[in-house]
Parts: structure tokens; C-alpha cells; sequence
């Protein structure tokens, strides 16, 4: 099975505070640490999971510039095939539409039996799976977490929906899934798989070389941008302890007392 | 402005709360609007949705298929672009359904997407602005979005309030037979109700939740000793599921457990609205996390920036120092 997953190079939430810049037109990202985007981390795995139990390849691609180059390497590492940097200035501000529209002219380009995404990613838009599926007319299905392999035409997949429960159906391939985290265990990467890699050639397409219309994609393409940044005032915000840890403790033990959350 | 449809979930008969809540965020778009419901569905249940709905909005699209009685999104998409006039403007609840529905329908209707919105900052001419969300809620962002060829977005559930407006005598309007012949490449076999585990957190007025921050499974017996003490149960977020930390049924959330706790001690959780949509009943929130921008500390009642793992071993003593001075 020919499997094309997409993956993103994001801030790690795990590892950050997000703040805004002095101009609250971004974050602040000079001191970002960025990893692969943990949904599309379990996506690969899946992939890997599936060509070892029924032969095929595993192709990563990406689209941005050549920071993004590091996830490749680091799926490469953890097994996929092929990494593909799809790379274009024109490509700049693209919003869903535009990444499906770049990916799909990708895709033209190969003979891809399955394709998968991450279910979201650091914006929780959870939209470029669903859109690439319509634009290719196959059937997607979102927030997969089980799959399983009926035959060379079909799969059986479950996906999580409320409270837990599991939603099971079966699926025509070719098509497009995008994956929850937990579905897998992803397996580890240390620092000599991914030197292991590093000299193994990765593609860069272009618009041009993809047959993908400028005027289509980017900037000028988006009917969707964002305008700013902005802290989010929810409620009122939490009474914040400032004491030392013993003050503190005192304090929830005090308040929890009177909630009646002590015994 | 364009014409406004708001998508109906439904379940037995049921309309679901999300359906007032996008009457709310329609009236939000456009105040003199009367925004059309779009129920698909079949049989009697349909039509019990469909006269509930004639009270509260002026025309009820009703779609009748048999292949829609379950609510299949490759389906409904096909039946919606069907019916729905150019420039429409759609609204669907962000969740498992719509998350599968509206990326798909943008692309068929050419219309523009914008998904999980919270509130509509400014609509005018075809431009609406938006307020989302990123960073798992850590920073939020005004997003433009050109609907003036039509737009699909997803509105948060729960972000806004359900408002009565007067009574309506509405219409029902059978679209059905535009619909046509439907067939999709996915076909819905069951659903599976998610297993009950050894711990029922559900039944506790005492949670100690934890979240990434317990960093690793060894940790986990430092949550449990804090519960054993207080005579609670450790529930938790989505990371310590997918780590396979703890089962799935520890975990509170949209996807997991609705929990009505009476305290809830949120221990390394950053706050997600997937994780606050499973807290119910109000209960007094105290939150300790490393991070000082947490989320969570916008809807917790008590905040305190401090390292779990050092923070809830202490308590822990200072509760056994409590009971053994009250013991004697």
C-alpha cells in the first residue's frame, strides 16, 4: 500500500509558554521550540504499522520552507520512505484551502492508495484532511482511531465521538483519514536515527513543477487571515496563590474544607 | 447579507443544545436574519425534530433519506449541495459530526472555512471577523474571513449562550426530493459505547485530575496517594490516555467522561476546551501548573504556579499530618 501522510512543524505546546510579540501581530517565536505536530506524529506511526503488515511505502510530505526540512527527517527516521518538502514563496499566507490546493497538485503526481493527516494542529482548525478528501472526491473520515485492513479496496475504521464511544465503518480506498493521538504507540527517535537519514535526498517541489496556479494558493489566494494575536479573557481568572508552597497548600486545604471536598 | 442555514444535530427524536446556540451565532452575523434550519434525517423522529424547530425559526429545510438515518457527513454533504442556493451561508456545530461535514462542504459549496469560532467581532458587507482560538487556548486571534461567495463555519459548543427569541409559527419545507439518489464511499457499520472501567469517576465529589504534567507513568502514584488521602478518585486529560497512563474511562472530557464533581483539583492540566467541556455542575476548581499562561487558570476558581510533582506530595503529608493529629 502506497500511504502519503502530511505532517506539520509546529511550536510544541508541551514545551512553551505562547506569548505575543511587542506588536500583538504574532506570537513570540524567537525562542520557540518547534517539534513535528503530535497528531500527525501518530499518523506516521499508523502508516508504519500498516506497510508492515501489508508491504508498500510510507511518503511524508510537508509544505513550507527549509526550517521545516527537520520533521522529514525526523519521520524518515522513524521509518517513512520518502520525505517531501513542497516549497514555494507564492505558497506564503496560505489558508486550509490553499494547503489542500498545493497538496492536491502533489498528489497528482503519485498514486497514493491512502492518505492521512493529523486531526488538528497548533491553530485546532482540523480542516486540510476533509478539504484535500472533497477536492480529490474520496470518502474521509476525521478523528480515526482504529484501522483496520479489510482487503486491497477497503479498510474498517472506528472513530472517536462523544463520551468515548466508538463509531465504526468501513471505507473505500483510495481516501483520506485524519488521526487522533492515542491510536498508536509512536515509536522513539534518538539522535542516530536521525543522522542515520540526513544525507537521504529529499524532494522540493515547486508551484511551477506541481502545476499548481499561484493566484490559487498564498496570500493572494486566502479567503481566510488572520488578523492578530490576542490573550483570551475567558472568565474572570482564577484567585492566584502567590505564598510558599506551605502557605499554599494551607490555603486549598482551608478552601477545599469548605467546599466540601475534605473528609 | 447572505442567506443564513444553521445545521440541526439531532438524536431519537431530540434536537441537540448546539441548535440554539447557532440560532445565537447567527442573529450574531446578522441581526435581522431568520436564519433556515437544516434537518436531515428519516422516519418519525425527523419529524418531531422538525416541528420543535417551527417554534423557534421561520422555515425548516426538512431532508428525508433513508440513507440519512444515521447521521453519515459524506452523505448529508452530498444532499446539502444539492439544495443549498450560491452564497449561502452554513453553520455547524464544531464537533466529531461537524469536524467531518464542514472542511468538505467549504470545498464543494466554494465557499470560505473557518472552523471553532467563539464569537463574531464584526460582520460587514461579505467580510466577517472571527475570534478563534490556538495553542490548545494559550493565545486567541481575530480572523477575517471573505464569505461574500459563501462561507461554512463551525461554531464552539458552548461559546454562545442559547437565547429564546418570540415564539414563530414556521414553516416546514420539504427539500427531500432534491436530494436525489445518495451514495457514499463510507458506510456506517455500529457504534461502540466506550467500556466502563474499575474506577467510576463520575460518581466522585473529589477529583484530583492530572494532565501532561505528570511527565511519566512512574508519577502517577503521587496523584493517587493525594486521592487515597482525600477519598477521591485521579482522573485526567487526553495526554495520559494516549500515553496509555491511565484507561480511557479516567479521562474527562468531550471524548471521554462528563464529571460533576464538587471539587476538582486540575494538576498539570493546561485547559483545553475538549477538557473543560467534560467539567459540568460548576464545581470549585483549584489549578496547579508550571505554566502561568494555562489556560486553565482562566476558568479555575484557585491558581497556584508550582510544580506538581513537588506540590502534591506535600499536601499529600500535610493532609496525613492532619488526620493523625485528629486520630489521637
Amino acid at each position: 500500500m502506497e500511504i502519503l501522510v502530511c505532517a506539520r512543524r509546529v511550536p510544541d505546546t508541551s514545551e512553551n509558554e505562547i506569548s505575543l510579540n511587542s506588536t500583538g501581530n504574532d506570537i513570540q517565536r524567537d525562542e520557540l521550540v518547534y517539534s513535528v505536530n503530535e497528531p500527525d506524529n501518530y499518523a506516521v506511526e499508523e502508516a508504519l504499522q500498516i506497510v508492515a503488515r501489508v508491504g508498500g511505502k510510507v511518503t511524508v510530505v510537508t509544505v513550507g520552507g527549509e526550517d521545516d526540512e527537520e520533521i522529514l527527517r525526523r519521520e524518515m527516521a522513524m521509518g517513512a520512505t520518502h520525505g517531501v518538502l513542497i516549497s514555494d514563496p507564492a505558497f506564503a499566507g496560505s489558508d486550509g484551502r490553499g494547503i489542500a490546493t498545493i497538496l492536491k497538485g502533489f498528489m497528482a503526481k503519485g498514486n497514493y492508495d491512502l492518505i492521512l493527516t493529523g486531526v488538528q494542529a497548533e491553530d485546532g482548525a482540523a480542516q486540510v484532511g476533509g478539504m484535500l478528501a472533497a477536492m480529490l472526491d474520496y470518502p474521509f473520515a476525521s478523528l480515526v482511531n482504529s484501522i483496520e485492513i479489510l482487503d486491497g479496496k477497503k479498510l474498517k475504521i472506528s472513530r472517536e465521538i462523544e463520551g468515548g464511544n466508538r463509531e465504526i465503518s468501513e471505507i473505500d480506498l483510495p481516501c483520506v483519514l485524519s488521526i487522533q493521538t492515542g491510536i498508536n504507540e509512536p515509536r522513539y527517535v534518538g539522535m542516530r536515527g536521525i543522522r542515520a537519514v540526513a544525507s537521504v535526498p529529499i524532494a522540493t517541489p515547486d508551484a511551477g513543477e506541481l502545476g499548481i496556479d499561484p493566484g490559487s494558493v498564498g496570500r493572494v489566494g486566502a479567503k481566510v487571515t488572520r488578523v492578530d494575536y490576542f490573550v483570551p479573557l475567558l472568565g474572570k481568572g482564577a484567585e492566584m496563590l502567590s505564598g510558599s508552597r506551605e502557605e499554599n497548600i494551607d490555603k486549598v486545604l482551608e478552601l477545599m474544607a469548605a467546599k466540601g471536598g475534605l473528609k | 447579507m447572505a442567506r443564513i442555514f444553521v445545521y440541526i444535530a439531532h438524536k431519537n427524536g431530540v434536537v441537540d443544545d448546539s441548535a440554539m446556540e447557532l440560532f445565537a451565532s447567527a442573529r450574531k452575523i446578522d441581526s435581522t436574519a431568520h436564519p433556515t434550519a437544516l434537518v436531515t434525517g428519516w422516519g418519525a423522529s425527523l419529524d418531531s425534530v422538525c416541528d420543535t424547530l417551527r417554534g423557534c425559526c421561520s422555515e425548516v429545510w426538512k431532508i428525508a433519506n433513508e440513507g440519512l438515518a444515521y447521521p453519515n457527513a459524506e452523505l448529508i454533504r452530498k444532499a446539502l449541495v444539492k439544495i443549498l442556493p450560491p452564497g449561502s451561508i452554513v453553520l455547524v456545530p464544531h464537533d466529531h459530526f461537524g469536524i467531518d461535514l464542514a472542511p468538505g462542504l467549504s470545498i464543494k459549496l466554494n465557499a470560505a472555512f473557518v472552523s471553532d469560532i467563539l464569537d463574531i467581532a464584526e460582520s460587514a458587507g461579505g467580510t466577517l471577523t472571527v475570534v478563534r482560538q490556538e495553542f490548545g487556548g494559550q493565545v486567541s486571534t481575530h480572523v477575517r474571513c471573505d464569505v461574500s461567495a459563501g462561507g461554512v463555519i463551525t461554531v464552539r459548543p458552548g461559546a454562545f449562550k442559547a437565547s429564546s427569541s418570540t415564539p414563530l409559527a414556521g414553516v416546514v419545507v420539504d427539500r427531500s426530493s432534491e436530494a436525489g439518489r445518495l451514495e457514499a464511499g463510507r458506510r456506517w457499520l455500529e457504534t461502540v459505547a466506550a467500556e466502563a472501567g474499575e474506577v467510576d469517576i463520575t460518581k466522585h465529589n473529589v477529583l484530583v485530575s492530572i494532565g501532561r504534567g505528570i511527565q511519566e507513568k512512574d508519577n502517577i502514584g503521587i496523584a493517587q496517594e493525594l486521592a487515597d488521602v482525600l477519598g477521591a478518585a485521579v482522573s485526567c486529560s487526553r495526554p495520559v490516555v494516549d500515553a496509555k497512563w491511565l484507561e480511557k474511562s479516567r479521562q474527562v472530557g468531550s471524548s471521554g467522561k462528563t464529571v460533576k464533581p464538587k471539587v476538582y483539583l486540575a494538576c498539570g492540566i493546561s485547559g483545553a476546551f475538549q477538557h473543560l467541556a467534560g467539567i459540568k455542575g460548576n464545581p470549585f476548581i483549584i489549578a496547579i501548573n508550571k505554566n502561568p499562561k494555562a489556560p486553565i487558570f482562566q476558568v479555575a476558581d484557585i491558581g497556584i504556579v508550582d510544580d506538581i510533582l513537588e506540590f502534591l506530595p506535600e499536601m499529600t503529608n500535610k493532609i496525613r499530618e492532619m488526620q493523625s493529629v485528629s486520630a489521637k
